[in-house]
């Protein structure tokens, strides 16, 4: 595993906005990590999303996740997609409401250029980063691990091994005493969503992907 | 056996022959792991029969639950 140091890239926003609409995300989990990382890169102008939850929206969501009181009981991904296209309705979006397992996953992510890992319990998470990067080995898979509780700014980082990087603290797994909410999990998924961006333009552009590794 | 676990340079006994071993001995649970050799991801399937040498470098990487 290696740390990886950001580099700060200037390019301006409309430059941004038109690599980024000829990409494509797929997005495994629409909770805490994946909504709120989709809505960042519906913001920033990613063209293309691939959005795979089988989950209906609870009450004890709305502590993180990008949902709003009167869509609890909608599938997910349904509440999703309505709300990524009010922020840009001429998104490229599917959405499927099923469960990942290694013999889907391949159908559902084939077309993507990055794959987002963002779901909660630890053993779909390897599940599903197994999966991908054996069917695809070099193709980015940006994991969060590690976001429970509050406070600790610092502990959060990102870890790559290979095409895997793994945004988070790596220690504090979610519990009673250590809750799953909006701050952390939010920065997590910004963490994962600013990565993405880095590499979707670094994938695009002619700067050596070898510039991440410290 | 001299190995690099996790970016760490560390010594095991030699009666560890395999990832299976190394994972029981460290005492990393099952499944929620991703294991890699050398760089190469290892599928769980392949943990008891996947040989390791001397100076293999290991990352092991546990996923946290929370999301």
């Amino acid at each position: 595993m290696k740390q990886i140091n950001y580099i700060c890239f200037i390019m301006k926003f409309e430059e941004i906005k038109s690599v980024l609409s000829e990409c494509s995300v797929g997005i495994a989990g629409a909770g805490g990590l994946g909504s709120n990382c989709a809505a960042a890169l519906v913001r920033i102008g990613l063209g293309h999303l691939v959005i795979v939850d089988f989950d209906r929206i609870e009450e004890s969501n709305l502590n993180r996740q990008y949902y709003f009181r009167d869509q609890i009981g909608q599938p997910k991904v349904v509440a999703l997609k309505d709300n990524l296209l009010r922020i840009n309705p001429f998104l490229d979006l599917t959405i499927s409401q099923e469960v990942l397992i290694p013999g889907n996953i391949p159908d559902f992510f084939e077309d993507v250029d990055l794959l987002i890992e963002a779901f909660d319990k630890a053993d779909q998470k390897a599940m599903l980063i197994e999966t991908a990067l054996a069917v695809w080995p070099d193709r980015p898979v940006i994991s969060g691990s590690g976001l429970a509780g509050y406070g600790d700014f610092a502990s959060l980082q990102i870890v790559r091994s290979g095409s895997l990087y793994i945004c988070g603290d790596q220690t504090h797994e979610t519990g009673d005493e250590t809750p799953p909410i909006a701050p952390r999990v939010g920065i997590v998924s910004h963490m994962q969503a600013n990565l993405a961006l880095e590499l979707l333009l670094n994938l695009n552009s002619p700067v050596s992907s070898e510039s991440f590794i410290s | 056996m001299n190995l690099v676990i996790n970016n760490r340079r560390e010594t095991v006994p030699d009666d560890i022959r395999t990832i299976k071993d190394l994972l029981d001995f460290k005492k990393f649970s099952f499944p929620r792991i991703i294991v890699r050799i050398n760089g190469k991801l290892i599928r769980k399937p392949a943990y008891p029969e996947t040989v390791i040498r001397e100076n293999d470098r290991i990352e092991a990487i546990h996923m946290i639950s929370g999301g």
